[in-house]
């Protein structure tokens, strides 16, 4: 990320050589393209196999399935921050749908599901996606109305997803439905394949994140195979639960590196536009911005590192990941808001990186849990 | 097919760079970076050695401090293995020196189809040791590559020139320098950094390649800021300012 990344001690030499990878991916295969793919309201999809070529997508994953045969918080932070220094959380999170997709694959399902779904989307050839929340809702998953009725060796899919990501082109959706009863003990996983007869998507318009696309699903009677189901029926709800923990850093980590692009984009400017006979940096109501944002950044972005070694370390931290969460994209949301003001006109300007942020803010901090649920969880996790 | 290519590890051209005042050379000690100008060189091999359906590509580098960081980025692409000369007499080598020490690097390696390099390295830019360095070894040298292709057991390069490009065939083994830009280097994987750690660095001194002594007596007596770039001339349109444009642009033989 920047000079206070490189003092971490928590970094070793792999880290710094697949950051430098991913920084360079990011500075010639994305950045210059940010606009344009927003324009367009999608990323190339050979963007994904050159992503694949790199290991983009390994982390947590097997190695015979193309995976990187390892799991490590750090390794995932420096890559979703370096990913996030092109200023575009559409191509974030077009590009990463399959780490909220395919974990629950990798814990539960058979080799040869594995096979069939993991090796191709490691490559890039595929995509895969996570879908949970439905019209009626999203966070409360445990009353989640999509239903699976068992019939022969099939389940017979009938319900309806929004606000998925990838929805508009994933091969592969994830997906939790109403095996059972009511409550949690009655929600299982299955994966749909995205040719699936009765499958419908329609694209959804949106604030920020214009280079993802986001669907609403509709299945009608979409016949899965019982080889689909991952786990046994009746277990989704906690493999949802589990899901949610690194979705939930990821979007803390990409939050932290978006505000220092906002940060840095201010600097620069605040270094070389004059006001009043004197540089923007050098006017004190200039300086305590910048110096703000600066500060909340560093104190996020140590606190990430500090997480990201404890997971490694096996530990897990579910109030403070929901905490982190909160404060990364408040800093975010924050940092936003003052390189704004300090851009001036140019960042309400369509195409500045400090537009595009700003309206990517909301999605950050609701995505994956909003503030509201991420405090009330915490707070039950420490037990008020 | 075996190639060697040779890599020069820099500073990091995105940092400040400073000069060693006693030597006027540039200084070299802390993590040094693989050349891009040799990431070509090395995309090069990786692609010839997949066209010839097999082989290995080695590398051969000359660094200070036992600096290795610039190779595991070159290994971490796919070569299979190294040599690096480091040596504190060889602190401040010309390029001729260079080019007898790569040459006599290359000698702890299997015999070379071919011997690749970038044309000049983005630090020093003498452009002069991949010819040296065929002097030395007694082998052909082609310059300016931009493409290489062989078959028949037999070199055919296109030599970009000012004018277009040169077709040259020439036997191997044989040393070409590849123009930057030819070829789009490969990013190293994930898993390509992981195994590069476990590629094996032959680290040596002059002694074990057998060269009992270096000088040279190319020298670098003083360095000068460069010039400021002195201010553009302006033309006020008076009605008649687009001849004097046509002028200038005429002085300039652009039009």
């Amino acid at each position: 990320m920047s000079d206070s990344v490189a003092s971490s001690p928590f970094y070793t030499e792999d880290h710094d050589a697949f950051r430098e990878v991913v920084r360079q991916f990011a500075e010639k295969e994305i950045a210059p393209h940010v606009h344009e793919w927003d324009l367009a309201g999608e990323v190339p999809r050979d963007l994904y196999n050159k992503a694949g070529a790199i290991g983009f997508f390994g982390d947590g994953f097997d190695e015979e399935f193309g995976g990187h045969g390892q799991r490590d918080a750090l390794m995932r932070l420096v890559l979703m921050q370096e990913i996030s220094r092109a200023g575009s959380g559409g191509v974030v999170a077009a590009l990463l749908s399959n780490y909220i997709g395919l974990p629950p694959v990798q814990k539960f399902g058979s080799d040869e599901l594995k096979a069939r779904v993991l090796t191709p989307c490691m490559s890039g050839e595929a995509i895969a996606a996570l879908a949970i929340t439905e019209p009626s809702g999203g966070s409360d998953v445990a009353r989640i109305r999509t239903t699976a009725r068992r019939d022969g060796d099939h389940y017979v899919i009938n319900g309806s997803k929004t606000f998925i990501t990838s929805g508009m082109r994933a091969d592969f959706f994830t997906t939790a439905v109403r095996t059972g009863g009511e409550g949690a003990a009655g929600l299982s996983m299955v994966v749909i394949d995205g040719d699936s007869p009765g499958l419908d998507r329609t694209p959804l318009d949106k604030m920020g994140w214009l280079a993802s696309d986001t669907a609403t699903l509709y299945f009608d009677d979409v016949r899965v195979p019982v080889e689909n189901l991952l786990g046994h029926e009746g277990a989704g709800f906690s493999m949802i639960v589990n899901n949610f923990n690194p979705e939930r850093i990821d979007l803390a980590a990409q939050s932290i590196a978006f505000a220092r692009v906002c940060y840095e984009e201010a600097l620069a400017w605040a270094r070389e536009r004059e006001t009043f006979g004197k540089r923007l940096a050098d006017h004190q109501v200039i300086r305590h911005k910048l110096v703000e944002m600066d500060r909340r950044i560093n104190a996020n972005q140590a606190w990430l590192e500090l997480l990201a070694w404890r997971l490694n370390a096996g530990d897990d931290p579910v109030a403070e990941i929901c905490e982190a969460k909160v404060d990364a994209t408040l800093a975010f949301e924050f940092c936003a808001r003052e390189a704004a003001q300090i851009l001036g006109g140019a960042s309400y300007l369509r195409g500045d990186t400090v537009e595009r942020l700003y309206r990517e803010v909301r999605v950050q901090a609701i995505g994956g849990g909003s503030e509201e649920i991420m405090r009330d969880l915490a707070g039950r996790q420490i037990g008020l | 097919m075996h190639v060697i290519v040779c890599v020069k590890q820099i500073p990091d051209p995105a940092l400040p760079g400073e000069l060693d005042p006693a030597t006027n050379t540039l200084k070299r000690e802390g993590k040094l970076i693989l050349d891009e100008s040799d990431g070509y060189g090395v995309e090069m091999a990786l692609q010839l050695v997949t066209a010839a359906g097999g082989g290995e590509v080695s590398l051969v580098s000359m660094a200070p401090n036992d600096e290795v960081s610039g190779l595991r980025t070159a290994l971490a692409m796919g070569a299979a293995k190294a040599v690096l000369v480091s040596d504190p007499a060889l602190s401040g080598a010309d390029a001729l020196t260079t080019a007898k020490v790569l040459g006599a690097a290359t000698k702890k390696l299997d015999d070379a189809d071919l011997i690749l390099a970038g044309t000049e390295s983005s630090d020093g830019y003498t452009g002069t040791v991949p010819e040296q360095l065929a002097e030395v070894l007694g082998l052909p040298s082609v310059t300016f590559a931009k493409t290489v292709e062989v078959a028949d057991g037999a070199l055919k390069v296109d030599r970009q020139t000012e004018a277009g490009y040169d077709e040259v065939s020439c036997p191997l083994p044989a040393v070409v320098s590849v123009t930057a830009g030819v070829v789009e280097p490969r990013y190293p994987s994930f898993k390509g950094i992981m195994a590069a750690k476990s590629k094996p660095v032959e680290t040596v001194t002059l002694g074990d390649l057998g060269i009992d002594a270096v000088s040279w007596a190319q020298q670098i007596v003083s360095v000068d800021d460069a010039p400021e770039r002195e201010a553009g001339e302006v033309i006020e349109d008076d009605g008649e300012a687009f001849g004097k444009i046509v002028e200038f642009l005429d002085n300039l033989k652009v039009i």
